[in-house]
């Protein structure tokens, strides 16, 4: 390998590898994401490179394993080039299909292209598909492109010219000042100029500065960073170094969860070929500049995704938050400047300075600029990950992009931002999505979860989920975050179960309020967000509850099940299945539920074929 | 010097102190349990919350932890703060009710009845204990286990640690260690008898003893707001 000294060596090396490369060679890219992963997209890759062998045909066709293409609801998805044949829902049965028609006889799959549900048309080419039509993919499009573990690739589609760019080209004041115009803002959550961050760390006295990539991306239904970390890790480490380069640092940490493998597989190869090409390390490309990257994993407390606990968890403390009145870009990391960005954040920067800011401040909103992705979940029919312009409407995401609530339910709610985030109702489905609008409506952007919920969800049972989620990944060191989540947690249990009375819901208010203004770190000061949005929108909800009813019937203390005994039949299935014992009747004539016996698992309305168990 | 407003007062401090510094150096007081001026402070019980306002924004912030600002206005009693600062205390008395400390901070801020499911707890995880061995005994023998509520002081792996000098500084600082409140006839009650009564014992020892065995100097005085004899 050689060792990269300037720009023209870059410049040559990319000619080398773009021109080695035969553009009409057909290539199969099977997306290797976390979603496709579930889906065994290895052994489809296997079943690939085993049919081309047997055909002996792999010289001449390519098998590519690709970071995550979002559309995880339709994985494992097999793209055909170079004519960019769209195929999902791939088996490794269906290997020998693609390969004696697509490759060697140029015909297509018909059952293997994506089929719209509603109008039944199907559609050949990926950018065609409604699911990624109203994307604006800067970031998760170049995972296509890219085998995470082979810098070439990331070479060949213009990686680290940014990075020679901002070397041979700019001074430091000047890559902050073109960060600055293009209007980054942090994409963890709390959405701060990320310039502005850059500028304090910069100017901050001391000799040795830090810069840190967030990658503990911890909200439950999350993965945007994963799929980024995992996809293409080369954007991430080329934003760091140009970050440090601007702020005047030589070392970096990634921060990156032990729950994700892959991404900390691929970060160590990425950061070892990036060092062998002499991207990092000293003097990179010719300059004087030297600048490393460590890895350090985090043991899954959701809590060190706050910065001053991530910094402790690097120390080798126990991560916990401190009060942030001296701001870590002047005392983080052992008490020295230090510069922490998210995962999306730092992928963005190479980006902005190769296309320049008003391409990139061109996207979004007045405040909020780019892209953002979101991982789209729950009951929803297209669950993934979107990236999109920001300033698009939720109704956007949820319907055009999203497909809508499946099985013909009606929506509820959105929920944004993690588990500190509110749940947005429909009347509010038509706020574009920015960090200033969530917030509004006593949400949040967070790092882009997003939770659809539809007609069968309770939403007192899931502003318990949240609250205990968050107990439990609370550090328990400031007493209104400790104590007062679990109060919360203990009077929406009392609502939930039929225990609950009106004054418990006043002193619920007014206690998420006190938890929201006392809490030491982000983590209590958002915990109450679940809550008080959920009151705030959903408040018919709770006084139902306070009158015996749960109106999703979620709730077990307030629901009974009972069988129609003009629908049943007799078959027996549910009888059979009652873990209880709790049916009885004999065969052919209507059954009943004996309600003492009845624990309410709902086994029975699940099994039963002609819809003859209902819930009151 | 640094020149601030506290509570409407001019006041000047030294620079890089605190405002609860401060403010007690003035003789305004600001509770606070998880504090000592002779350990670093640790801003986890959030009693000594106060509101400031700075360049027009006003937010709350810890005021052990807060260093002074020139300009610096701060109130150390608003209706937010004094609010907050009493469902902090009913939590944690709901948590530990026997606590003669927290009874009689409560008992200040006016609380009437406690609204949670009382706990049988002693602890309030104040971490004073634990600073004390590590920063003045020079040991660490004690540390935090555990998350959210399963969190507890305890020694490493429960056992008596091989550090630990039983100097007993640790047993000194605790708020929790002196003799509890028994002055309360149902874990929801809020005692106030230390704060309303004036005590004959008070002739006989140097300190207001009624948490100990009655020596009857305080029967007949009714309980809260109604006064002294």
């Amino acid at each position: 390998m050689v060792r990269i000294r300037n720009c023209s060596d870059l410049e040559g090396l990319r000619r080398t590898i773009v021109e080695g490369r035969d553009q009409k060679k057909p290539c199969i890219a099977v997306c290797s994401g976390t979603g496709c992963q579930a889906y065994e997209c290895e052994k489809v890759t296997e079943a690939f490179l085993s049919e081309l062998e047997r055909n002996k045909l792999k010289k001449r066709v390519d098998v590519r394993r690709t970071g995550c293409r979002g559309f995880c609801q339709r994985g494992p998805i097999t793209v055909v080039y170079p004519e960019g044949i769209f195929y999902q829902r791939v088996r490794s049965e269906d290997a020998k299909e693609i390969v004696f028609e697509t490759i060697l006889n140029k015909r297509i799959v018909d059952r293997l292209l994506y089929t719209d549900p509603s109008s039944g048309q199907k559609f050949v080419y990926e950018k065609d598909v409604p699911f990624y039509n109203k994307q604006i993919r800067i970031l998760l499009g170049n995972n296509a492109f890219v085998d995470a573990t082979k810098i070439e690739d990331y070479i060949a589609i213009g990686g680290y010219s940014a990075l020679a760019k901002v070397l041979s080209e700019m001074k430091p004041e000047q890559v902050i000042d073109v960060i600055k115009r293009s209007g980054l803002r942090g994409r963890g959550g709390a959405g701060f100029p990320t310039a502005d961050k850059w500028e304090s760390c910069k100017r901050a006295r001391g000799d040795v500065k830090y810069v840190i990539c967030n990658a503990d991306e911890g909200d439950p239904g999350a993965y945007m960073n994963r799929s980024l970390l995992e996809g293409n890790p080369h954007s991430i480490i080329e934003g760091m170094i140009i970050g440090a380069y601007a702020i005047g640092s030589n070392e970096g940490y990634v921060y990156v969860r032990h729950e994700y493998p892959l991404a900390v597989k691929n970060l160590t190869i990425a950061l070892g070929q990036a060092k062998e090409y002499g991207f990092l390390g000293k003097d990179i490309l010719g300059t004087s500049f030297g600048f490393d990257v460590k890895i350090r994993r985090g043991g899954g407390a959701f809590v060190c995704g706050e910065s001053t606990a991530l910094m402790a968890s690097i120390e080798g403390k126990v991560g916990e938050p401190r009060a942030k009145y001296v701001h870590t870009t002047e005392k983080g990391l052992w008490n020295r400047p230090s510069n922490l960005n998210n995962v999306e954040t730092w992928a963005n920067v190479p980006l902005i300075i190769l296309k320049g800011r008003d391409w990139f401040s061109g996207i979004g909103t007045k405040k909020s600029k780019g892209t953002k992705i979101f991982s789209l979940v729950g009951k929803i029919n297209n669950t993934g990950l979107v990236e999109v312009p920001m300033g698009i409407t939720l109704r956007e995401i949820i319907y055009d992009i999203g497909g809508g609530i499946p099985d013909g339910k009606e929506f509820k709610a959105v929920q944004t931002g993690g588990p500190s985030g509110g749940c947005i109702p429909e009347k509010l489905l038509s706020l574009p999505v920015d960090f200033e609008k969530l917030t509004e409506v006593g949400s949040m952007m967070g790092s882009g979860g997003m939770i659809v919920m539809d007609e069968s969800t309770c939403m007192v049972d899931v502003a318990k989920y949240f609250l205990n989620f968050l107990l439990e990944e609370s550090c328990g060191k400031c007493a209104p975050c400790r104590e007062g989540i679990k109060r919360m947690l203990e009077i929406t249990t009392d609502i939930s179960s039929g225990r609950g009375d009106a004054e418990g819901l006043k002193l619920l208010e007014e206690l998420a309020t006190v938890v929201k203004d006392f809490s030491l770190c982000g983590l209590g000061q958002t915990a109450s967000n679940p809550v008080l949005s959920t009151v705030h929108y959903f408040r018919d909800e709770y006084e139902a509850h306070l009158n015996g009813k749960c109106p999703a019937g979620v709730c077990k203390a307030l629901i009974e099940y009972f069988i129609h005994e003009d629908k049943c039949n007799g078959c027996g299935l549910c009888r059979k299945n009652c873990p209880q014992n709790a049916i009885t009747g004999e065969p052919k004539k209507p059954h009943a539920i004996v309600s003492e016996k009845c624990i309410k698992c709902g086994i029975c309305h699940e099994s039963c074929k002609f819809e003859a168990i209902a819930i009151t | 010097m640094v020149n601030l407003i506290i509570d409407g007062v001019k006041v000047q401090a030294e620079e890089d102190t605190t405002i609860l510094e401060v403010a007690r150096f003035y003789g305004i007081d600001i509770p606070a349990l998880c504090y000592h001026e002779d350990l670093s402070p640790y801003g986890a019980c959030r009693l000594c919350t106060v509101e400031i306002e700075e360049k027009g924004r006003k937010r709350l912030v810890a005021s052990c932890l807060y260093p002074v600002k020139e300009g610096l206005r701060v109130r150390t009693h608003t209706a937010r703060v004094v609010n907050g600062r009493r469902m902090i205390l009913e939590l944690l008395l709901a948590r530990c009710p026997n606590s003669k400390t927290l009874q009689d901070m409560a008992s200040k801020t006016g609380l009437q009845r406690i609204r949670f499911k009382p706990e049988d707890n002693d602890c309030i995880l104040c971490g004073l204990c634990v600073r004390m061995c590590a920063e003045q005994m020079r040991s660490g023998a004690l540390g935090f286990i555990g998350r959210g509520d399963t969190r507890e002081v305890v020694t490493p792996f429960r056992e008596k640690s091989e550090v630990c000098r039983s100097c007993g500084a640790c047993m000194y600082i605790c708020p929790a260690m002196e003799l509890q409140c028994r002055g309360i006839a149902s874990s929801r009650d809020l005692c106030n008898s230390c704060l309303v009564i004036s005590p004959q014992c008070l002739e006989k020892y140097d300190q207001v003893m009624c948490y100990v065995e009655s020596c009857g100097g305080c029967t007949g005085i009714d309980k809260i707001g109604k006064g002294g004899k």
